[in-house]
């Protein structure tokens, strides 16, 4: 073997060896970025600010409204408060009144407050919407599909979505009314 | 790059310790291994070079090196360990209790821990587990696990199969196993040989130098052993996806219309026809002394379901048509199979109520005699009941689950018929003004005292509640064919031992030397064996030289 060859040889070893732990780095590299991205997106199956809405139609149950059945996708163009409830839950209680005080003013201003009812019975929904003077619409949820649309976990939890149809915030616990008049106006189209 | 030419004429690569054909040590290399102060070699990875540790070049090269060190993966290791023990010194964000204040984290942990709960939170230790760093930890520790085996592999793998059978006698003198035969005849080497066979060693000879070798496959049992961590680790990746797995819990109430089970993107529904809970007879004599101490003893969960499938793509929420496709029963450890998807038995609640029959009485009446009953369906309640007697009962107030809350007013705590109360208007016949009644579970609250009906139970259905877990897992045969193959490897870097006797003729006679990854013990007896009825020397066992 000559000197040339030998040096050849040794050329092709070490780009040989470049190639090799390139592709392995790249290998690997790949597998961890796969790991972090689908980690993220297990975290979408719950759905956060910035995604869209997704669409719902139920029944609507409150007397005091006269829609008979509420689809989200009909109030685009809206800014919609989405809120998740129950006549059991207390913190619920607490915020309601505040819903329901701000509602006529930004009902005129393009808002629409949808609370949807986790209840198992209209009858408490019923009494409830009586002892509080609820207007706003109350979709009822009696299969649960909305629940697990929206992943909802413990109540209330509230989506704030905007006019184009996006959520614009998520909102898990009670609000205060400050808190609540500051999201409305996130929402209001303009 | 330098490469290394040893006496033997052989040329190796840049930090070789031990000469790869003749088994020199390679001068100026010796500390790597720490055989400056030894009077014995260190056999690990055969005195191979691990170029990793000796020249870095191009940014690969350093990338590489770097994880090919043990000490990186260990410190790896030892972050990974004590971030995962900060995250439970508070609960995560998900255990965060329902009934908290406020669920809000930002909130929370300040509130509940005060200012080690605020930086908690802060340092993002709330969200550890799937948060985007404790992840990169545990993939930079499965990193430096492959290119660590890879690095060590590949060398060892290439000097066992090379390795020349003609070593230095620099190299079998400080092996641990070594002796010095000043005459040996051609016979008692042949002898040798033919024990050596005998034995299953494998021999290779060149100009009268021979090596045998049993078991070099044991040395490869701890790379087998990473390629299944490396492949349960990838298991543990994929089962983070929705493709791979999902799990949740649904409670069904008999007789309740069908509802949606979660995580099934509303495709199927579910209906409970009957819990069923049975218990070991009483006059069991297997059970007889965990009856006497806590009372009867299950012998059975079991749901009835029915499985529904919506036949159309709607708006959900939108009224569905379901087409059953599936009717069976749930038992512990027996559980359901549809589509993907698997329902286990996973918990039950007995007794909520169904239905109540309520009697209208006079006050007076100590027979309590009807004047008229009413039925209360508590899966759809009416707002108010007109009887035939023409009594008319409004519901004014109904707790499915009555309790008195914080403030000693009457509440409902859950959404579930479970202790259910109510407060009824009676408008008696022809009169517009009613009498207020309080009648719950115990309860019978007439509020004036001047009542002159009163309502009383007459009678009560009851219903179960199933809990169901609703899951798929594709990832547990990959979890499995790890597991395997960590298993395999384990057994054979275990049970069998790599074992090499070199033989090596000098003037008259013959250098004998031996080596083992592990159990000398066993090597030793090897050699008692193959040496017996000549006059070769029987290796001594020079440890304890560099035990001075």
């Amino acid at each position: 073997m000559s000197l040339d060859q030998i040096k050849d040889k040794k050329k092709r070893k070490k780009r040989n060896r470049l190639i090799f732990r390139t592709s392995i780095l790249v290998v690997l590299l790949g597998a961890v970025i796969f790991a972090l991205v689908s980690n993220l997106q297990a975290d979408n199956t719950i759905y956060r600010a910035g995604d869209a809405a997704p669409d719902f139609k139920l029944q609507q149950i409150s007397n005091n409204n006269e829609l008979e059945s509420v689809q989200l996708s009909d109030f685009k163009g809206k800014g919609v408060m989405l809120n998740f409830w129950g006549t059991w839950c207390e913190p619920c209680k607490a915020e309601m009144p505040y819903m329901e005080s701000l509602y006529p003013e930004y009902q005129d201003k393009g808002i629409e407050i949808l609370a949807v009812s986790l209840d198992g019975t209209e009858l408490a929904v019923d009494r409830f919407i009586d002892e509080y003077d609820l207007t706003f619409p109350v979709p009822f949820d009696r299969t649960g599909i909305v629940r697990d649309l929206y992943k909802i976990g413990p109540i209330p939890s509230t989506f704030f979505i905007n006019p184009e149809g996006k959520i614009e915030e998520v909102v898990n616990g009670a609000l205060s009314l400050d808190r609540l008049e500051g999201y409305l106006q996130d929402i209001q189209p303009n | 790059m330098k490469e290394i030419k040893c006496e033997c004429g052989h040329v190796n690569p840049v930090g070789t310790v031990l000469c790869e054909a003749c088994g020199r040590p390679i001068e100026g290399n010796q500390h790597l291994d720490g055989n400056n102060e030894k009077r014995l070699l260190n056999m690990r990875y055969d005195g191979t070079a691990r170029r990793s540790q000796t020249y870095n070049k191009s940014i690969i090269d350093k990338i590489w090196s770097f994880f090919s060190s043990v000490k990186v993966g260990v410190w790896l290791i030892v972050l990974a360990l004590v971030a995962s023990m900060v995250g439970t010194i508070f609960p995560q964000e998900v255990y965060i209790p329902a009934n908290a204040p406020s669920r809000d984290p930002a909130v929370y942990y300040e509130d509940q821990y005060g200012i080690f709960g605020l930086i908690f939170y802060q340092l993002g230790f709330h969200n550890l587990y799937t948060s985007w760093w404790y992840l990169v930890i545990i993939a930079l520790i499965g990193i430096s696990l492959v290119i660590c085996s890879l690095d060590r592999f590949v060398p060892l793998f290439k000097a066992l199969r090379h390795q020349k059978a003609q070593k230095h006698i620099s190299f079998l003198s400080r092996q641990r196993l070594y002796s010095e035969t000043d005459v040996a005849s051609n016979e008692e080497i042949e002898t040798v040989k033919n024990n050596l066979k005998k034995q299953r060693y494998n021999i290779k000879e060149e100009n009268g130098h021979i090596l045998a070798e049993k078991g070099r496959f044991s040395r490869w049992g701890p790379y087998v052993n990473h390629i299944g961590l490396i492949i349960i680790l990838v298991a543990a990746i994929l089962r983070v996806t929705p493709f791979f797995y999902m799990e949740e819990y649904v409670w069904v109430r008999e007789g309740q219309k069908p509802i949606v089970i979660p995580g099934t993107d509303g495709q199927y529904y579910i209906e409970n026809k009957d819990f069923i809970l049975e218990t070991h007879s009483k006059d069991d004599k297997r059970f007889e002394a965990a009856i006497a101490e806590e009372g009867m003893i299950p012998s059975n969960f079991q749901t009835d379901i029915v499985i529904y499938q919506t036949s159309d793509k709607t708006v959900p929420g939108a009224d569905a048509e379901l087409d059953p496709i599936l009717e069976g029963s749930v038992r512990m450890n027996d559980p359901a199979k549809f589509d993907k998807y698997t329902v286990y038995q996973s918990g039950y609640q007995l007794n909520e109520f169904t239905s109540m029959t309520f009697r209208i009485h006079e006050t007076a009446d100590t027979e309590e005699a009807a004047l008229d009953t009413f039925t209360v369906d508590l899966t759809a309640p009416e707002a108010e009941y007109n009887l035939d007697s023409g009594f008319r009962v409004v519901v004014d107030k109904y707790y499915p689950d009555y309790y008195l809350d914080s403030n000693g007013i009457p509440a409902s705590e859950t959404n579930f018929p479970r202790n259910p109360a109510y407060v009824f208007l009676i408008y008696p016949p022809n009169s517009d003004t009613a009498e207020v009644s309080f009648v719950g579970i115990g309860r019978n609250i007439d509020a004036t005292g001047e009542n002159i009906y009163k309502l009383g139970i007459e009678d009560f259905e009851m219903h179960d509640v199933s809990g169901l877990t609703v899951k798929y897992d594709r990832s547990l045969p990959l979890f499995g064919i790890g597991a395997a193959i960590f298993m395999i490897g384990v057994i054979q870097g275990m049970y069998w031992q790599h074992r090499r006797i070199w033989i090596h003729p000098s003037e008259n006679g013959i250098l004998m030397a031996g080596h083992t990854n592990k159990n000398w013990f066993g090597i030793k007896k090897d050699i008692e064996k193959v040496i017996k009825g000549t006059n070769i020397k029987m290796v001594e066992d020079q440890q304890e030289l560099d035990e001075k």
